[in-house]
């Protein structure tokens, strides 16, 4: 449970909640400090890290191996990816793919298609989101629990159950091939983030809320005024969150976009891949994909601490 | 603004009526909150409705249909579904679904082994943490672009590590035997991060004193594992498996780039590639739908299972 006195600091306390500790019996003989054992365990401790230390190194490489490999490809002459042994360390270096890729295909058409997906979708979405997670954790609505458990339901239905329907029904609205049948359905909020925003909001008091009303205030002020800047936190954590979930999405804009002008970053690439593996011009490919990592990468490494509070709080909630 | 619309639309019959039935007694202040309260989830209630309930009952109706998605719908019944249970695609495409999950226990033990590694108190953690997370939120097209590229016969990073070591890799995604376990090796890869730190998490939130009364009754660091840390993060294990077997199901995105064509004979066609390729490129649309129904009961009865289960034996400690 979060509380309201650290709200700056968020999502960070995760506590196992006492009643299911378990019974050892032995809770009273409890010693105060460390005092873990005699000084031979610290060496064996030292010992141990070593050990562990080199397991992670090892596992590091395996995961950054394959991204590295694509940055060198990328950098690569087309020759080059065929040398054996194979170069880690491209020679010569090759800048111009990443010049070539812009030309090659609607690359910068596909990242601004992306951006307004991404951008419309999260901010309208977040709007709704936040009003409507206010609703339900402070407001008295009849069948307001009724109402929030048909919301939940519908993460128990998988988008391919739905996507049929929902293509005949956009077809027949005309807007098959515009970004439409992506970016209206978000509109409406994201039930994952109104279920962790009321998470969030059931731990302020609701005295603080009630105290403004008798002040005058009205909904939506409250709202603005006391709500929102106790929930910040929480909503730039789900933000970031379903900003990265909407720029990878892939299975939605392939049902919807057919020209390649009205494609999506995701969807350029993968038509990169298609046509120029026939070619055999990796380091094309390669480059037009690292291209495509590079602006979730970058959110990832500057809101690191939200993105990782947030997501380690999911399974303590969930 | 959308929202003065929505605060005018009227709330729905059944909902009215109760609220007549409590209003009486209450101030004029609730009757308002109420109205307003309503009108904050009437937005993503109005865009369930649209986007879900309707799709989703479309859905069943379309799949007792012969339909190509936009001629006249013939209603014929189970049809479709006595046809699902001759076709041998639809039972490969099952198949290799439930294959491709052998990968998520290979997952959890690794990203616990992982959790409990990272938790030790040592420097570099943190940026193990960052290193490990990078394929998490890399998009899964770029991702399964480059692992193609890893998995090339001849020149991919995968044989030419191989090489070292003077093993010949296969053909990994063109032969039928390694296609899958490739497509596995690369989920995992792609996860690792993710459980991990939801395991690290859980792990972080374990009260020390359980570890120090156990290590007063004797206990080792395997009796400790099994009898405190285990049970304790039970929880996040039953969440990872449950969201992994519901994103199992629905496996697409590498599936369609890493083999565009299904695979090797049909070798590595999942369900949801399956349901794609017989609604948008042979528009059988009706048949498409009775899949994706069957789709969405296996993750509802998946689901309820795992809850079954998680109820009955849940913080149980010896």
């Amino acid at each position: 449970m979060t509380t309201v006195e650290s709200p700056s600091q968020g999502l960070d306390p995760i506590k196992a909640p006492s009643s299911k500790l378990p019974k050892l019996g032995t809770g009273k003989l409890l010693i105060p400090g460390k005092g873990f054992g005699p000084a031979s365990s610290q060496g064996k401790q030292r010992l141990g890290n070593i050990i562990v230390g080199f397991v992670l190194s090892l596992g590091g490489i395996i995961m950054v191996g394959p991204l590295l490999w694509t940055l060198s490809t990328s950098l690569k002459t087309r020759e080059g990816v065929f040398a054996l042994p194979p170069q880690w360390i491209p020679d010569p270096f090759v800048w111009e793919n990443y010049v070539r890729i812009w030309t090659a295909g609607p690359l910068l058409s596909g990242i601004t298609n992306s951006l307004i997906v991404a951008f419309s979708v999260t901010i309208v979405g977040t709007v709704f989101s936040s009003l409507a997670a206010y609703a339900f954790a402070k407001l008295r609505i009849p069948f307001r629990n009724g109402f929030f458990l048909i919301l939940l339901s519908g993460l128990m239905i998988p988008y391919p159950t739905l996507m049929i329907p929902q293509f005949v029904m956009f077809s027949e609205w005309g807007w098959v091939n515009t970004l439409l049948p992506l970016i209206v359905p978000g509109l409406f909020g994201n039930i994952m983030m109104i279920f962790f925003l009321r998470q969030y909001l059931s731990s302020v008091p609701d005295s603080m809320l009630e105290a403004a009303k008798i002040d005058g205030a009205g909904y939506l002020q409250t709202f603005g005024r006391m709500v929102l800047p106790l929930i910040r936190p929480a909503i730039a954590a789900q933000f970031i969150l379903w900003f990265m979930a909407i720029w990878n999405d892939y299975l939605a804009p392939i049902i919807y976009l057919n020209s390649p002008e009205k494609q999506t970053l995701q969807l350029v690439i993968a038509s990169f891949n298609a046509q120029y593996a026939i070619q055999t011009d990796y380091p094309l490919i390669m480059a037009a994909s690292f291209v495509a990592l590079i602006p979730v990468l970058l959110i990832f490494l500057i809101f690191q601490r939200q993105i990782i509070e947030s997501i380690a709080l999911t399974g303590s909630k969930g | 603004m959308a929202l003065n619309d929505v605060a005018t639309t009227p709330p729905t019959p059944a909902t009215k009526k109760a609220a007549n039935q409590r209003s009486s007694g209450t101030s004029r202040l609730h009757a308002r909150e109420r109205r307003i309260g309503l009108a904050f989830i009437a937005v993503p209630l109005v865009g369930f409705t649209i986007f879900t309930l309707y799709p989703l009952i479309f859905s069943v109706y379309a799949s007792l249909t012969q339909w190509n998605g936009l001629g006249p719908m013939n209603f014929i019944g189970l049809g479709n579904y006595e046809r699902l249970l001759q076709d041998e695609y639809f039972h490969k495409a099952l198949f290799n679904t439930f294959y491709l999950m052998i990968g998520i226990p290979i997952g959890l033990i690794l990203s616990l082994l992982l959790a409990l590694a990272m938790n030790r108190k040592m420097r570099g953690t943190t940026f193990f943490r960052t290193i490990y997370y990078i394929p998490v939120i890399s998009s899964l097209a770029a991702i399964a672009i480059m692992w193609q590229w890893a998995y090339n016969g001849d020149f991919g990073l995968i044989n030419q590590t191989l090489a070292i070591f003077g093993i010949d890799g296969p053909n990994w995604l063109e032969n039928t035997s390694t296609v899958k376990p490739a497509i596995i090796l690369m989920t995992v890869w792609k996860g690792l991060g993710y459980s991990m730190l939801l395991y690290l998490a859980a792990i972080q939130s374990v009260p020390a004193s359980l570890y120090e009364a156990a290590a007063l009754d004797g206990a080792g660091a395997l009796r400790k594992f099994r009898s405190i840390t285990l049970p304790m993060v039970r929880p996040v294990t039953f969440f990872l498996v449950v969201t992994s077997i519901i994103g199992g199901a629905q496996v697409f995105i590498e599936i369609n780039i890493m083999t565009p064509d299904g695979g090797p004979q049909f070798s590595s066609a999942t369900i949801v590639w399956y349901i794609w390729q017989k609604a948008f490129d042979n528009l059988q649309m009706g048949y498409a739908a009775s899949m994706s129904i069957v789709l969405g009961l296996i993750v509802f009865v998946i689901t309820a299972i795992q809850f079954r289960l998680n109820a009955r034996n849940s913080f149980s400690i010896e």
